[in-house]
């Protein structure tokens, strides 16, 4: 049988569309508020240093940043198809590639922390 | 009889515009772009609390700028509008079957809303 790697990509692509869905609006909400100045006790140094220092902390913000990343790629891939763009080869080279350098300095980062 | 074969002309980059349903489509798959920019403002945001507490300081400062709070907004409608959109096709991507009879729909959107609500509850409070 012919191996592909589209297992793979598939499920962090559907993994991705799930925790998107349930994660994102309300993280943007937070960044939003944070951006307002809505609450000054909001999304301070401290609380967000604390979460990220947090083995968990880190490996749920690891966990949400990859699927995001990835699940975004590959949408973004079939979207530029069909906006009449005939280049997958390339496209899906630079989006992937994105995303895995997204995912490495975010490994990078965490690890800083 | 032509032997030629009817070939309808269609537009590679237009071709979405002549049906609702096909522009729903574009508008839910154009919110990954804003997912895609959006989580590497999250990666920036790791990148300066990794650096201290000024530079952290000094990355939400400027998300307060109007051009930073006007992305939030825009992301905001593009990831509810995924989400909904995710959540309203759930009985399609994943039936659940009970004995010989299919769970309804109806049940499975609202079972994903109520999580929804649960979940962002929880990150809000997290957030405060």
């Amino acid at each position: 049988m012919a191996k592909s790697n589209k297992p793979i990509f598939w499920g962090l692509f559907a993994a991705g569309g799930t925790v998107t869905a349930f994660v994102t609006p309300a993280l943007v909400l937070v960044t939003l508020f944070a951006a307002m100045r809505f609450n000054m006790d909001m999304f301070t140094y401290e609380s967000i240093h604390a979460f990220a220092g947090w083995w968990l902390g880190k490996l749920i913000i690891f966990g949400v940043i990859l699927v995001s990343l990835w699940h975004a790629a590959h949408r973004l891939r079939v979207t530029v198809h069909d906006f009449g763009v005939r280049a997958d080869k390339q496209v899906a080279i630079i989006v992937y590639s994105l995303a895995g350098l997204g995912t490495l300095l975010t490994l990078v980062y965490l690890l800083r922390i | 009889m032509s032997s030629k074969p009817y070939v309808r002309e269609v537009s590679k980059t237009t071709w979405f515009m002549s049906q609702p349903r096909y522009k729903r489509y574009m508008a839910r798959e154009v919110t990954c772009i804003f997912i895609f920019a959006y989580t590497f403002l999250l990666i920036v945001a790791l990148a300066r609390l990794a650096e201290g507490q000024e530079a952290f300081e000094a990355f939400v400062q400027a998300l307060g700028s109007p051009l930073g709070v006007l992305f939030n907004v825009v992301v905001l409608i593009a990831t509810i509008y995924h989400s909904m959109s995710w959540f309203n096709v759930t009985p399609q991507a994943m039936p659940i079957q009970r004995g010989e009879e299919f769970v309804p729909g109806n049940i499975i959107v609202g079972a994903h809303y109520g999580a929804w609500a649960v979940v962002s509850l929880i990150i809000l409070f997290w957030g405060m």
